[in-house]
């Protein structure tokens, strides 16, 4: 199927509505967005993206809209993406983030997407890059993803990001927590948002405890450990230059084969959706395999069975196309 | 055990065997809050020490009410909140209100008013006059006064965000008349908390408004002395949803947050906890309503003399208007209204209200009319004349019923103080989006019930006619005139004032933001050099900026 | 394509700070399958419609109790209208007296919601709507 023209057009003639448009074909599998993306993928690359994640609460929605004046006063666009977990009962879902962003609705150098994560994680990690391409390639300067990080699950999106910053604040789930959840694993920056309460300072000396603990002599990049008060609009200025440092450095160290990896784990993704797609809407593979199941074959039998019988259709339409 | 316990023991048991086996009706035995209820409550369900636990009226712990003689010496207040149009319609039904025997005015602001924007403002566009009065100056509230003594009526006004701005034309709009603002007697609603939680008519964060909070008590204690300087709300708290339990909850422990805040700013608990008032909402539960009453003043009387050591037993006591629930009208067969009103009204009596506002059957659809509103007003004429109910003090004491439920209902606001506390007290609760969450989930709870049907609604749920969108009584609508003749008189104020007065006026409150100078106090000096309302507010967004909502959902 | 959802921007024009009706709606929207996207108290015309774009939503619902919807609802129309968003279904609900909303329809609003609603009524008419336009178009 063709990319709608008229939305490629509009697209590259920076029409919000188009790059909105992009982001719901990626969301619902659409193949107009694989054409729009390719037509348009010698501008990917040049925007750089931020992912902001940490437990509920933490303030991450507050942040965005903090970073995102701040990055606006250099003149800089900004291209924002807001995660949101969908029901497990009805797949729908609330989409709120935007309430804590709502002075910069009217922004022009701005655009918000708000998006439910929709079951699978794979499927959201996918959709997430997707987003980021299409609006990277729309032209916004910076990119910045939010999702809730309370499980493992969550780590796979924001690690699309080349700059993984972590949001805590005292009080609820504080840094025991956030530790034993894995979050610093995935952590470039650490923010330490609430920096105004009581309990920030200990937060704080934890984390960079435990920064020093873990990383000491095994990386090259120290994760610095960052104080702000979102709601004050205090500490912003430290973040974004954290954010910087981290961005220097991975262009000191080999940015574009980091980048070239996660563009890999995209294929990887995509490449997965289309084969189970193929394998399970198309290919009648799920008869097959209730045939055999019926016929009391293990599972590990019948997927021996199918897996050859891919390969062999695979063989068949290669010396066919010869 | 004598023979007559025996005789008791066996007809209980008789009792409960009949009960128990009996068909019941196939609905849903709770209250209107979901609370379950069963079919008869007896001695063993409402344990009440009378000396601790109810005393006598005027006595610690008031449960049965604050006054010795309650209704005997004086009635209720029957205060009809009145306000829509421009300042000159919104007094001559005053005039008309007063003319018919209420004793008590009551201001209802339009939403531009109510978030702190003048009527020429943008945001204005639309909504000036729809659902109260506009009032963007001095000049407004001296119209909405005309020929009413000051000195002689008590007026509330229901405004939150910018209510020491409205207090400060209020003052001032006395001054011109030549009244000594110790004499002016009324109410400003002046609870933001409630705003944040439930209302949401806000203008600047919660710390420089509750700052603004302590100023009004600060101010009023010595200058106008008279003034009840917060009335602390669960009414809308209760219209958004949320059960007895919760309005009964959220709304005392916002009424303790003020107190800390008043103590933390220097005040003696004594000097401003009598000026304190509250208003409550009155639902349809009839006996679920009169409790909630009896155990708020039961609650915050051994809140304000054991927790915050306040001495003087005036600071005890709740005094509290209360309005009939909005929520429960209907726009279907409207004329049923009058009906649940009267309910609803006759429950906050048998509850010990000081005041009431009783509801006008087509508020549903519109501004109230006229006759509407005349039949509110002699809806509670009727309770109060007719029906006797008002010659007993607290009635209902010693029902085993109403006694369990008012235990009930202390036991779950206790829950809920504990769970604040917790949570590092009412503004982090609400900042977090903890209250609003609760009430949401309320709210669509009894929404749910009533789509299931296990909660009616007569003509909404059950007895339903087919009627059509059209209703059928006379509405009230508003002439976009008056937002034309706003803006006309707005530019005749700004053109007309000494400029640099006024100018000098809000450098004076921008001074005061960033001090800590009484802001009430300029605030009565920018009315006098006739700043507007939307000029004022604007400086306090400028120097504290602007409350945003949490997300709830 | 695998998995289209509905996407909803349930927003407040004006100044009225009565939400209980819109996000009631929300949940049960949200609890029906659709996604949506709550804006918050208080927006003007030209934020809704602008957020209507950045989100390529199918419905925008309104909800009003303040007795300015002949002059919100109009205007929310026209800037969507601005955007060339001429095919979002628009609707809403609150506090309408039967007159104006005949008169809303006639410029273009989708079915209005009055007091009493039931709000399985609305998310069925939302499904149903999208899924005779969806038929339509792709
Ligand atoms: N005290 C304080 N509260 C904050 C700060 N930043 C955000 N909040 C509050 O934390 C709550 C959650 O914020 P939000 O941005 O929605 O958090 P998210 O769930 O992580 O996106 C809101 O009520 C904010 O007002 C801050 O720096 N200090
Ligand atoms: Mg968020």
């Amino acid at each position: 199927m063709n990319a709608s023209p008229d939305i490629t057009e509009r697209f590259k003639r920076g029409d919000k509505g188009a790059v909105a448009r992009a982001i719901s074909w990626a969301e619902n599998g659409d193949p107009r967005f694989a054409t729009l993306i390719a037509d348009v993928y010698s501008k990917v690359g040049h925007a750089w993206r931020i992912g902001i994640t940490g437990p509920p609460g933490a303030g991450k929605s507050t942040l965005v809209n903090e970073i995102a004046k701040a990055l606006r006063t250099r003149e800089r666009t900004v291209g924002i993406l807001a995660v949101d977990p969908s029901s497990p009962l009805s797949g729908g879902a609330l989409l709120g983030d935007r309430i804590r962003m709502e002075e910069r609705t009217l922004d022009k150098g701005i655009y918000i997407r708000s998006m439910a994560s929709r079951g699978s994680h794979g499927g959201l990690s996918r959709t997430t890059v997707d987003a980021c391409d299409a609006m990277d390639a729309f032209g916004f300067d910076e990119i910045v993803v939010e999702t809730v990080g309370v499980g493992q699950a969550e780590y796979d999106v924001v690690s699309a990001a080349d700059t993984v910053v972590v949001v805590l604040c005292p009080g609820a789930g504080d840094g025991v927590q956030a530790m034993k959840a894995g979050l610093l694993e995935v952590a470039d920056v650490l923010a330490v948002n609430k920096a105004e309460l009581p309990g920030a300072d200990r937060l704080i000396m934890d984390l960079e405890e435990a920064v020093h603990i873990r990383l000491a002599g095994k990386s090259t990049w120290m994760t610095p450990v960052v104080a702000c008060s979102a709601a004050r609009g205090d500490g912003i200025e430290d973040l974004i230059a954290a954010v910087e440092r981290h961005r220097e450095h991975l262009k000191a160290h080999d940015l574009d084969g980091i980048r070239r990896e996660k563009r890999l784990a995209q294929v990887h993704r995509v490449l997965d959706e289309r084969i189970a797609e193929h394998l399970w809407s198309g290919g009648g593979f799920g008869e097959r395999a209730r045939a055999l199941l019926d016929s009391g074959r293990s599972p590990y039998d019948v997927v021996a069975e199918l897996f050859s019988a891919l390969l062999a259709e695979h063989r068949h339409q290669k010396n066919g196309a010869k | 055990m004598s023979a007559q316990d025996v005789k008791q023991v066996d007809a209980r048991a008789l009792w409960q065997e009949a009960f128990e086996g009996a068909r019941k009706r196939d609905v849903d035995f709770s209250s209107v809050s979901g609370s379950k209820l069963k079919g008869l409550y007896g001695p063993e369900d409402a344990s009440v020490d009378f000396a601790r636990d109810l005393g006598y009226p005027g006595q610690f712990p008031f449960t049965r009410g604050v006054h010795a003689t309650m209704y005997r010496s004086r009635l209720w207040t029957m205060r009809q909140f009145a306000g829509f149009g421009s300042a000159q319609q919104t007094n001559e039904r005053f005039k008309f209100l007063l003319e018919h025997g209420q004793t008590g005015l009551s201001t209802a602001f339009d939403f531009p008013t109510l978030m702190g924007y003048d009527s020429d403002h943008e945001r204005s566009r639309g909504e000036v006059g729809q659902v109260g009065v506009a009032i963007s100056s001095l000049r407004d509230m001296q119209t909405l006064m005309d020929g009413i003594p000051m000195a002689d009526v008590s007026t509330s006004m229901t405004i939150n965000g910018p209510a020491p701005i409205l207090l400060a034309f209020y003052i001032a709009c006395g001054e011109r008349q030549g009244v000594d603002p110790k004499l002016l007697r009324g109410t400003v609603q002046n609870d933001i908390l409630k705003e944040f939680q439930a209302q949401h008519a806000w203008i600047v964060p919660a710390e420089p408004a509750l700052r603004m909070i302590t100023d009004v008590m600060g101010y009023c204690s010595t200058h106008v002395p008279q003034w009840n300087t917060i009335s602390i709300s669960g009414y809308h708290i209760r219209e958004a949803g949320s059960t007895a339990a919760q309005e009964l909850a959220f709304t005392l422990a916002n009424g303790m947050e003020y107190v800390k805040r008043g103590i933390a700013a220097g005040l003696d608990v004594d000097d401003f906890a009598p000026r304190l008032s509250f208003f409550f909402d009155s639902h349809i539960d009839f006996f679920e309503e009169i409790a909630k009453f009896r155990a708020a003043r039961r609650i915050w009387a051994r809140k304000m003399r054991d927790t915050f050591g306040a001495k003087d037993p005036k600071s005890w006591m709740v005094r509290f208007h209360t309005q009939t629930a909005g929520v429960t009208l209907t726009a279907q067969q409207p004329e049923n209204n009058i009906v649940r009103t009267a309910f609803e009204a006759l429950a906050a009596v048998l509850g010990g209200t000081q005041s009431l506002h009783t509801n006008s059957m087509d508020e549903t659809l519109s501004l109230p009319t006229e006759k509407a509103v005349k039949i509110a007003l002699r809806t509670q004429q009727i309770i109060a004349e007719e029906t006797e109910v008002a010659h007993v003090i607290d009635p209902l004491a010693g029902s085993y019923f109403v006694e369990a439920q008012t235990n009930r209902l202390e036991a779950e606001a206790e829950k809920y103080f504990a769970e604040i506390e917790r949570r590092g007290g009412v503004v982090p609760a609400t900042e977090a989006g903890y209250i609003q969450r609760e009430i949401h989930r309320s709210a669509v709870g009894y929404q749910a019930a009533v789509e299931r049907g296990s909660k009616k609604v007569v003509g909404v749920n059950c007895y339903e006619e087919d009627h059509d969108r059209t209703p059928t009584i006379e509405i009230h609508k508003i002439d976009p005139a008056v937002e034309r003749d706003q803006h006309q008189r707005l530019a005749e104020v700004r053109k007309k004032r000494d400029a640099a007065k006024a100018k000098s006026a809000i450098d004076d409150i921008r001074d005061a933001c960033k001090g800590t100078d009484n802001l009430l106090e300029r605030f009565v000096a920018a009315a006098h050099a006739e700043c507007t309302l939307g000029e004022i507010a604007q400086v306090l967004r400028d120097e504290f900026g602007e409350y945003k909502e949490p997300k709830i959902l | 394509m695998t998995d289209r959802k509905i996407r909803v921007l349930v927003a407040k024009p004006g100044l009225d700070g009565h939400d209980r009706g819109a996000k009631t709606v929300a949940s049960v929207l949200r609890d029906s399958g659709m996604e949506v996207i709550y804006t918050g108290l208080h927006q003007t015309p030209e934020m809704i419609a602008e957020v209507a774009v950045q989100e390529d939503v199918d419905v925008v619902g309104l909800s009003i109790l303040s007795g300015a919807h002949m002059e919100l609802f109009p205007r929310v129309r026209e800037e969507l209208k601005k955007r060339g968003l001429d095919h979002v279904l628009l609707t809403g609900g609150g506090i309408i007296p039967g007159e104006d909303m005949e008169k809303l329809e006639s410029q273009g609003f989708a079915k209005l919601f009055g007091p009493g609603t039931r709000t399985d009524a609305i998310a069925e008419y939302i499904k149903t709507e999208m899924k005779r336009r969806w038929a339509h178009t792709s």
